[in-house]
């Protein structure tokens, strides 16, 4: 997991022994930089997040300071902070390792994102499957408070925050941000309408902000090492394109799928999706070649053989038609794989996960998975392909039918696998053969 | 008012309005299923997506890139709404065919069909074929969803307008949507049914078959139904409702939304409670204890009052008509009465009476001697004002602002009454009032109206009973037989509210006509008939013209001197009685 080049920053301390402990990472010069924050005003921290290009963690890419600074200025009553801690993109592990190995670091940047949105109270939302996660960082909550890092007068500095940690139940939706405010205020995590965006009305009807830990982690580092320090590294934004804000700061890939050596790398933003399976992975498995690549979790869509060669920050991906680097949870398929199984995968995991909210959403992956299911049992029509383009291109934000984003990576690997894998899924219908891996239960 | 251009037609539109009602006013249907006027806004449906853009002060039209739900777009000044695009087509389309993927299409057994909205919008928008290969999804009915309501679970689109209603309205929060994806469902928790007075409405919200009202169920296909805009009698809120009945049988109350009155809903009691205007206790002819009718009149009871349908057919007609002859004896002997001792001639006016009604009656008996009492019938009252919505555990108090209230004061007309009361003679007099003590009254005309039922008890109290025992004239105009009907000298069978027409004014001072949707019974008439031909009035009963001459002569009640007072009604100028 390390490299001999890039000196890892959130990963750095997660082979020490007791890394989750404060003392270990107080040891290491932790909370320097909550210190350096509770000494600058509210407005230097947002200015300084905003100066060092950091962009969220979570999917999106949404520059961390800009949305800082959405919320109303003057306002009286508490603004909340959501930690979103529900990591459920298929191939994505990176926030369950910084906080199960250092979570001090996430807090550390938690206590000063607050600080600088001036919230009071920071809800952190943990996936229920993440129980180990949860008691380590209740163990570091409660040892937080101890030495006075949280609660009433937080290192004498007269700034009060308490950060309350919320299991969720199980639901995918509730990584979107507006469907964890819900579930986390006890409903059905059915996302909202916008607007009122979430940094306006959220979390019970006040002022919130939803950010990713691995963002807030980061937030730590920029805190401690300048701005200048994070724009060293990743891909600098391209100045022709005025809309284009960046990628700076290291970010960790999750590497998994038919490789040598999954798991956890962090680099800095652009390494291509060649250099992380060849270098850091070990390469594709059983002297195999990679057919596709998922590039940010199975919702980014795919990347084919030939287009290995892009760099993996948030811009890259988009250029060869994935719908984003996402969560940068990358998956390597390889060659012996068919494709329209790792596509029914895919889709009966969306019909699963969709929420039911919106009509394309909900009846529209469904539809798909049992498409996919049909042409596994040899009964595929080639009508079948267009029919599921059609139906990936009409559900989800981009065409403006659904109110979340679960739709577009619902619609991304269909539409993906039929631009870039025609050929195969046509050669599959066409043949009339029966899938070998048993059809998944559990979605309809 | 701000300018919103809809296909290129420019409206003006309301400050809260949305891109549905902008498009509305511009006659421009779009189709929806979430949005409700009385509802929050989810935007969930999709139903309603259209393109929408901005038209610069240069005129020129800068459009979106995406679609939108016009249900949750303000109109805004300038704001240009596209609903025919090739774009805006296909996804309408595309969500029809979606809504309909796992639709059991069984509009044959769907009573529904008609008025769905699934049908009407698939003609209108949507693909003739679905390209469905695979299975549908199946769900079972749920019959136990609550005492009034069933839900047929595979026929439901997710609008979810009715757990919408039983958290925001209601309060109660019964209904909610359980599993996730393609396979959610509305459901209610284990043993708590949607049961709450205002339940009945869900069913009206449902925009298509799911939610269906059991008292209605497979009773008639809605299209042989015929619609007459009434007002709801049950109390003195005044629910509009539209009365739906087929061949002089009514088939259902549904609320009509009307902004004045009560908003878009109405209660199960109203609801439900119509029932006695078809019972077979009615009255159904007059009789007279001197002339020879039929003498089965006042108890007549039809053999078989459940074979609905039948219960008016001419087959039946089997009493003879007496009205003439039995008006000529009431009218003579009121006369009589009255000159022999004017004080001692009460009539009784009931606040189920129209105001019209109370008019015809009370100036009829006025112009023959100024002395004769006028008095206001008893006011049922059943326990306390109503108000929703509640607590989840049915609590009453709520610190949200009351959006329904089913009043305790169960007639609908009490403050009309008292307007024609106070006109003829000065104050309201109570008969509870007139008759304790000696009250030296003889003669009598009652009039009742009340509906026959468990929860109101007989407005023949012991004090009237006692009052009327050795009285010299006893006149009683009802619509069911009661005691006093029965020691009665003449009893004049009336008409229930959906049989006749008239003015009725609520407890805040609106009067609202109602028409007639059904004949009364055999040879029961109008009241408005009865009394305008006991008056000696000319011609027909009119009830516009009766308000017009109400209206001018009675200061209290002058806005309805425009006679038609419209669907919504008028508030008057002055409200009679204190609102409440």
């Amino acid at each position: 997991m390390t490299n001999t080049e890039f000196e890892p920053i959130l990963l750095a301390r997660i082979n020490k022994p007791d890394s989750a402990s404060l003392a270990s990472y107080q040891a290491d010069g932790g909370y320097s930089g909550l210190r350096k924050a509770l000494d600058m005003t509210q407005a230097q921290v947002i200015e300084l997040v905003k100066a060092s290009g950091l962009r969220g963690r979570g999917g999106a890419g949404f520059p961390t300071g800009m949305k800082w600074s959405f919320l109303p200025q003057n306002i009286t009553g508490p603004i909340y902070m959501c930690i979103n801690g529900d990591e459920s993109e298929p191939g994505t592990f990176n926030n369950r390792i910084l906080i199960e190995e250092d979570p001090h670091q996430v807090l550390e940047g938690i206590v000063i994102g607050c600080y600088a949105t001036k919230a009071t109270t920071a809800y952190f939302y943990l996936r229920y499957e993440y129980g180990k996660c949860y008691r380590t960082l209740q163990k570091a909550v409660d040892e937080m408070y101890a030495a006075g890092l949280l609660g009433k007068n937080i290192l004498g500095s007269g700034y009060n925050l308490d950060i309350h940690l919320h299991r969720g139940a199980c639901a995918y939706i509730c990584g979107e941000e507006t469907g964890l405010i819900e579930s986390l205020e006890g409903k059905r995590a059915w996302p909202r309408i916008k607007p009122p965006f979430p940094a306006v009305e959220g979390a019970f009807r006040r002022p919130t902000v939803v950010n990713n830990v691995e963002t807030m982690a980061c937030v730590t580092h920029i805190v401690n090492r300048g701005a200048e320090w994070f724009q060293s590294m990743g891909i600098p934004k391209d100045p022709n394109n005025p809309r284009d804000a960046g990628s700076y700061g290291p970010k960790l890939y999750c590497i998994s799928g038919h490789v040598n050596k999954p798991g956890l790398v962090e680099l800095p933003l652009g390494v291509t999706a060649r250099e992380l399976i060849d270098k850091h992975a070990g390469g594709v498995w059983k002297g195999r070649k990679a057919k596709a690549v998922v590039p940010g979790g199975i919702s980014m869509g795919f990347m084919s053989a030939s287009e290995l060669d892009t760099p993996l920050d948030f811009a890259g991906p988009g250029r060869v038609g994935c719908l984003g680097l996402g969560t940068a949870a990358v998956i390597v398929i390889d060659d012996h794989t068919s494709m329209v199984d790792v596509l029914y995968n895919a889709c009966r995991f969306f019909a699963h996960e969709s929420c039911g909210q919106c009509t394309p959403c909900r009846e529209g992956t469904a539809w798909s998975t049992k498409i996919l299911e049909r042409i596994r049992s040899g009964n595929g029509k080639l009508s079948d392909i267009d029919l599921l383009l059609e139906i990936s291109s009409s559900i989800g934000t981009i065409p403006g039918t659904t109110i979340c984003g679960l739709a577009d990576g619902a619609a991304w690997p269909i539409k993906n696998a039929i631009a870039k894998f025609r050929g195969e899924l046509e050669d599959y219908i066409r043949s009339g053969r029966k899938s070998e891996a048993p059809i998944l239960v559990g979605a309809h | 008012m701000s300018s919103v251009f809809v296909n290129d037609i420019e409206v003006e539109v309301g400050p809260k309005d949305n891109l549905i009602q902008a498009a509305r006013a511009a006659g421009v249907e779009i189709p929806h299923y979430c949005w409700h006027e009385a509802l929050s806004v989810v935007a969930s449906c999709r139903m309603c997506l259209i393109e929408v853009g901005e038209k610069k002060s240069d005129g020129t039209i800068v459009m979106g890139p995406k679609l939108v739900p016009a249900c949750q777009t303000p109109a805004k000044p300038g704001t240009v709404v596209k609903t025919e695009t090739p774009k805006v087509k296909t996804a309408q389309q595309m969500t029809l065919e979606f809504l309909l993927l796992n639709h059991p299409l069984d509009c044959s057994i769907c009573d529904q069909a008609g008025e769905c909205y699934l049908q009407d919008y698939t003609y209108k928008f949507g693909k003739a074929q679905s390209r469905l290969n695979e299975p549908k999804v199946q769900r079972l009915d749920k019959y136990h969803i609550g005492e009034q309501i069933a839900l047929f679970t595979d026929r439901c689109v997710m609008c979810t307008r009715c757990v919408r209603f039983t958290r925001e309205i209601s309060g109660t929060s019964e209904l909610q949507v359980v599993a996730r994806g393609s396979v959610e469902e509305i459901d209610v928790f284990p043993s708590k049914p949607c049961n709450n007075k205002l339940a009945g409405n869900v069913v009206d919200l449902c925009p298509v078959g799911a939610l269906c009202s059991k008292d209605f169920l497979y009773k008639k296909r809605v299209w042989w139904l015929k619609s007459q805009k009434s007002v709801c009698a049950g109390c003195s809120t005044g629910c509009s409702v539209e009365v739906d009945q087929n061949e002089d049988y009514v088939y259902r109350l549904r609320p009509r939304a009307n902004p004045l009155a009560q908003g878009h809903f109405m209660c199960d009691e109203g609801r439900f409670g119509f029932k006695y205007v078809q019972s077979d206790q009615r009255l159904m002819g007059p009789t007279s204890k001197t002339i020879s009718t039929s003498g089965t009149a006042a108890s007549a009871v039809l053999k078989n009052g459940e074979t609905v349908g039948k219960l008016f057919q001419p087959a039946d007609l089997a009493v003879v008509d007496h009205w003439p002859s039995v008006i000529k004896e009431t009218r003579e002997r009121i006369r009589q009465a009255i000159v022999s001792n004017p004080s001692g001639f009460a009539a009784v006016l009931s606040p189920m009476m129209s105001v019209e009604e109370a008019y015809l009656l009370a100036s009829y008996l006025k112009s023959i001697d100024r002395n004769v009492k006028l008095l206001l019938g008893p006011i049922p009252i059943v326990g306390e004002n109503d108000c929703y919505p509640k607590g989840v555990d049915g609590s009453s108090p709520s610190v949200e602002k009351t959006k329904f209230t089913i009043r305790a004061e169960k007639c609908p007309n009490r403050f009309g009454i008292e307007a024609v009361l106070t006109h003829f003679q000065g104050s309201v007099v109570a008969i509870e009032d007139a008759i304790r003590g000696n009250h030296n009254i003889q003669s009598w005309y009652f009039v009742g109206g009340y509906p026959l039922s468990d929860e109101v008890a007989t407005w023949v109290t012991p004090a009237i009973e006692k009052a009327t025992v050795g009285a010299s004239l006893l006149i009683v105009h009802d619509i069911f037989p009661s005691s006093l009907s029965m020691k009665a000298d003449i009893v004049l069978a009336g008409a229930a509210f959906t049989e006749r027409d008239g003015t009725f004014v609520n407890h805040r001072g609106l009067a609202q006509g109602f028409k007639a949707a059904t004949r009364p019974p055999k040879t029961a008439r109008a009241d408005g008939r009865i009394l305008s031909e006991l008056s000696e009035r000319r011609g027909l009963f009119n009830v516009e013209g009766i308000r017009k001459e109400i209206g001018d002569k009675i200061q209290s009640l002058e806005s309805l001197s425009i006679g038609d007072i419209g669907i919504h009604g008028v508030e008057l100028r002055e409200p009679v009685g204190a609102y409440s």
